[in-house]
């Protein structure tokens, strides 16, 4: 969450809720919603450690708002994780764990074990699916974002039936 | 189009109340032999198809799904066990029955379209219904409702070799479908397809299948199966598993649960 809303301040200064409304707004509802909470967490945490700072703002009819704004040291930071290359996807080491372990430890064996995660990998590929249908075509960020969860479901799909071809 | 045109064969009757399958296979074994070399693609499957319903069967390469798709739609002899459509065991038809069988209750799409190259687009999709005794009339009617409601009614007079491969892929659907067949087969049909292809075909199938359509696919793209009601997976030519598919819940997880943002 950090980066996102270094990202964002890096654009225009604002506070916590416009922050939010952005993230919804870029990247649609391929993505949760961001928790407001979190975010103001968030800020506070950014601010402590000097990327960012924040004054309050006056309203006549309103509570004051605290707006934040980037430091120095804040669009050095986000310039740096822009730069560095980003690592790649993670392996799914809990289902792998268990589909190693479970059978030696004679809790289950691997067939159902197998069964019940491409059940499950399925059943998200349907979500997927029916996200990208609702979703408006022209919404390129959201549609990318939709893709890159359906290719890596399917990796794992097709890394599943590798290890049935090999451990089964 | 009156059922007689299929005279010699008995014809299948709609499915009963004892037996609500349209597709029922039992014991169902394919065994290759060639050279002295004996291999048992399909090895005793009991699968089951409702009226309407959408199923997908899935399995890693060699596992024997394309293999068991084409003894289904007839274009492989079984070598043992029964297949029945629509109430009637039809395993043990001949070639020339397979035939008819498949152009009036079988539509089947390939991976590769398998279009006539020679003919038009709009003959290709006119041809079934004419083979089933349709007039040039109705053909055409029905070519052109179904071109229109794929979206290539403008392609009706070119070449296929002149379209896309996902517009390709569409023709062969519409000539799938110009029968009404009880039942649509596809063997890897968006296998050769890029991904805004495989998007438009994805539609198609879901429209398809609201609209009724009977559907049994063999794929390895989980975006094609997760539109089935139910996935096969077939393991070494038999059936590893048979299931509904469940969407998760949003609440509990989506998209963000495969592809976090991170930072």
């Amino acid at each position: 969450m950090r980066q996102p809303l270094l990202a964002l301040l890096a654009k225009e200064p604002a506070h916590g809720y416009e922050l939010k409304l952005a993230l919804e707004q870029i990247f649609g509802q391929a993505y949760p919603s961001p928790n407001i909470g979190q975010i103001y967490v968030t800020l506070k945490r950014l601010e402590q450690d000097g990327l960012v700072r924040s004054e309050d703002v006056e309203q006549t009819t309103r509570p004051n708002k605290r707006v934040y704004e980037l430091t120095p040291a804040g669009r050095q930071a986000l310039r740096a994780w822009v730069e560095e290359p980003s690592e790649g996807p993670r392996i799914r080491d809990e289902f792998f764990s268990k589909l190693i372990l479970a059978p030696m430890a004679g809790v289950a064996d691997r067939m159902s074990l197998m069964n019940t995660q491409r059940r499950h990998y399925l059943g998200m590929m349907r979500n997927l699916t029916e996200l990208q249908a609702e979703t408006d075509p022209a919404d390129t960020t959201a549609r990318l974002l939709i893709e890159g969860a359906v290719l890596h479901l399917q990796a794992d799909l097709d890394w599943l039936e590798r290890c049935l071809e090999e451990l089964v | 189009m009156s059922r007689s045109a299929s005279k010699g064969l008995p014809w299948p009757p709609a499915p009963s109340a004892e037996s609500p399958a349209l597709l029922r296979t039992s014991k169902l074994v394919k065994v290759y032999r060639a050279d002295g070399l004996t291999v048992e693609a399909v090895r005793g499957v009991d699968i089951e198809l409702a009226i309407g319903e959408f199923v997908a069967i899935m399995g890693p390469s060699g596992s024997g799904k394309s293999t068991l798709l084409h003894v289904l739609g007839g274009l492989e002899p079984a070598t043992s066990g029964e297949i029945w459509l629509r109430g009637q065991r039809v395993d043990g038809l001949s070639t020339a029955g397979w035939a008819i069988l498949r152009r009036r209750h079988i539509g089947f799409v390939f991976q590769f379209f398998n279009l006539l190259s020679n003919m038009t687009v709009a003959d290709n999709v006119e041809l079934p219904a004419l083979l089933a005794g349709a007039t040039p009339r109705q053909a055409r009617k029905r070519r052109e409702e179904l071109l229109a409601e794929l979206g290539i009614a403008d392609k009706a007079v070119a070449a296929p070799a002149r379209l896309s491969g996902g517009e390709q892929q569409r023709v062969a659907l519409a000539r799938a479908l110009a029968n009404e067949p009880s039942l649509l087969l596809a063997d890897e049909p968006t296998g050769n397809l890029d991904s805004s292809n495989t998007r438009d075909v994805l539609r198609l199938l879901r429209r398809a299948h609201a609209g009724g359509q009977a559907i049994l696919l063999v794929t390895h793209d989980a975006r094609v199966a997760s539109l089935a009601d139910r996935v096969i997976n077939l393991f070494d030519g038999t059936v590893a598993d048979d299931a509904k598919i469940v969407p998760i819940p949003r609440t509990v997880t989506g998209v963000g649960d495969v592809l976090e943002l991170r930072g």
